[in-house]
């Protein structure tokens, strides 16, 4: 298993196949549905004027995702009342919902790696190769397994947006994932879709 | 009327954090069936193992914690009023010790109101009164939103398909559904299927089903039958655990019909994710058990 420590250098991605096994060491922040959307309505497209502390967390934001990762996942998250965060349950949610926006993000800010599952789509895979980053797909429902590899929560930023939509710091080791899509047009997602459309269509021939 | 929240936190906390016995049978009976050292064999076993550092911690098997989806059944004299008071209770509860994730966002303004509960609606709980003699029964369902979206509802005949009102054109369009979902309803799946009623007691049938217990096949061999070859073809497509490839994309299928409209002909399909979160707590007099 190939060690990955953030921040990455783009020759480490580079060297990145699909069907590597990867163990994640360092700091990453996790970023969903309204994190997203609201990176590009605020920075990227700027179709929203920047509101509340906007400004200042993308300043940290500018820092932090320079060569890290975003991991897409809305954690189980207890010490609420003390602020004395722990991640009790933090696998990755579906994402291809960020399909519309991953590709800028990453550019945007130089991010090296999503984490999520179920892979993307082409848009995501073209950006893969010209920001370069990599997909990387963890266990779904792996919450408590994974939890464990989250060694301490940094901060949290946008916690307006809910537990599971705020953008948590965090530091991992040896967080367990697979390349599924490589920043050489290599998609596992992309594979398995066609294959299984061709035995879908000769299913469907059978009355 | 006896005061049911402690009891109900804990059917909250066992759902989330231990997957029954028989779900977890069959995850390891899929891990027998995939390649040694394969992708789909090594989700497999972070799945399984996943299952156990959940069980023995007392942590969510999943982060995304989901609809809570209650089903009561109750004798004469208890008060559904009531009911619901103490399950509202008890979930805000089991979110505050983190066996579940605040789920509930108000749709439109964004917010999640941050214990779970949202409006009259969610937490999702039906009552159904029973026979004086019958326990009282609470059943619960934990649905991700991941296997949630990727749920589907033909109006049949459907076209692109070719896929006709009969039994016949009901498997392709599962089949599509299946292919359409890849890996992002975390696979291997249940299938909960319906056929017939309208747009909603269709879908809302299609999660009944998935209350029985796995093995539990429709009693019509008609229907029997179709179950059985939607999972064998399903698994033909290869999809594999998580989307990786592999022989294990569906783990079984339930379906049922219901009566519909002479106009109407609905098939819903809701994809339960791997992590099958299904309990149901039985109250006989001062004796609460748990399934």
């Amino acid at each position: 298993m190939h060690t990955l420590t953030t921040p990455i250098q783009d020759e480490t991605i580079r060297s990145l196949k699909v069907g590597e096994a990867v163990g994640i060491t360092g700091t990453m922040i996790t970023g969903r549905d309204t994190a997203h959307k609201w990176m590009i309505e605020t920075f990227i497209n700027k179709t929203r004027p920047p509101q509340g502390d906007d400004l200042q967390v993308y300043e940290e934001l500018k820092k932090l995702l320079k060569g890290s990762i975003i991991y897409h996942c809305g954690p189980v998250v207890s010490g609420l009342e003390t602020k004395e965060y722990k991640f009790v349950a933090a696998g990755p949610t579906t994402s291809i919902r960020e399909e519309p926006y991953q590709a800028d993000v990453m550019k945007h800010f130089d991010a090296k790696g999503v984490i999520g599952k179920g892979g993307m789509g082409e848009k995501t895979l073209k950006g893969c190769q010209e920001v370069p980053f990599v997909y990387l797909h963890a266990i779904g429902g792996a919450a408590s397994f994974i939890a464990r590899t989250v060694k301490r929560v940094v901060g949290v930023f946008k916690l307006e947006f809910g537990i599971p939509e705020a953008m948590w710091v965090i530091e991992v080791e040896e967080f367990p994932a697979v390349v599924t899509m490589d920043a050489h047009g290599g998609s596992q997602h992309a594979v398995v879709a066609q294959a299984s459309k061709m035995i879908l269509e000769s299913l469907l021939a059978i009355d | 009327m006896q005061d049911l929240t402690h009891e109900i936190l804990e059917l909250i906390r066992l759902t989330s954090t231990d997957l029954p016995a028989d779900v977890e049978l069959r995850l390891k009976q899929a891990l027998t069936e995939e390649e040694p050292g394969s992708a789909a064999s090594e989700a497999l076993e972070t799945i399984l193992k996943n299952v156990e550092l959940s069980r023995l911690n007392s942590t969510p098997i999943c982060q995304d914690t989901g609809t809570p989806i209650f089903y009561v059944h109750y004798p004469e004299g208890w008060s559904t009023r009531q009911l619901k008071s103490q399950i509202r209770a008890a979930l805000a509860e089991a979110t505050k010790r983190s066996f579940m994730r605040p789920n509930a966002v108000d749709a439109i303004y964004d917010k999640n109101s941050g214990n779970n509960l949202g409006g009259e609606d969610f937490p999702s709980i039906h009552f159904e009164e029973v026979d004086k003699d019958q326990p009282l029964t609470i059943q619960l369902i934990l649905k991700g939103g991941g296997c949630e979206n990727v749920g589907a509802q033909y109006s049949m005949p459907y076209n692109p398909l070719g896929a006709g009102r009969d039994l016949r054109g009901v498997r392709k369009v599962v089949l599509d559904a299946v292919y359409k979902a890849q890996g992002q309803g975390c696979a291997p799946g249940i299938l909960g299927v319906a056929i017939g009623g309208d747009r909603g007691s269709s879908y809302i049938k299609s999660k009944e089903v998935l209350f029985e217990k796995m093995g539990t096949r429709n009693p019509d061999p008609n229907v029997t039958s179709l179950e059985e070859r939607l999972t064998r073809e399903a698994n033909q497509l290869g999809i594999g655990p998580m989307g990786f490839g592999g022989k294990t994309t569906v783990l079984e299928t339930k379906i049922t019909g219901l009566h519909r409209l002479p106009a109407s002909y609905f098939v819903s399909i809701s994809y339960m994710c791997w992590a099958y979160r299904r309990r149901k707590m039985i109250v006989n007099g001062n004796q609460v058990s748990y399934e």
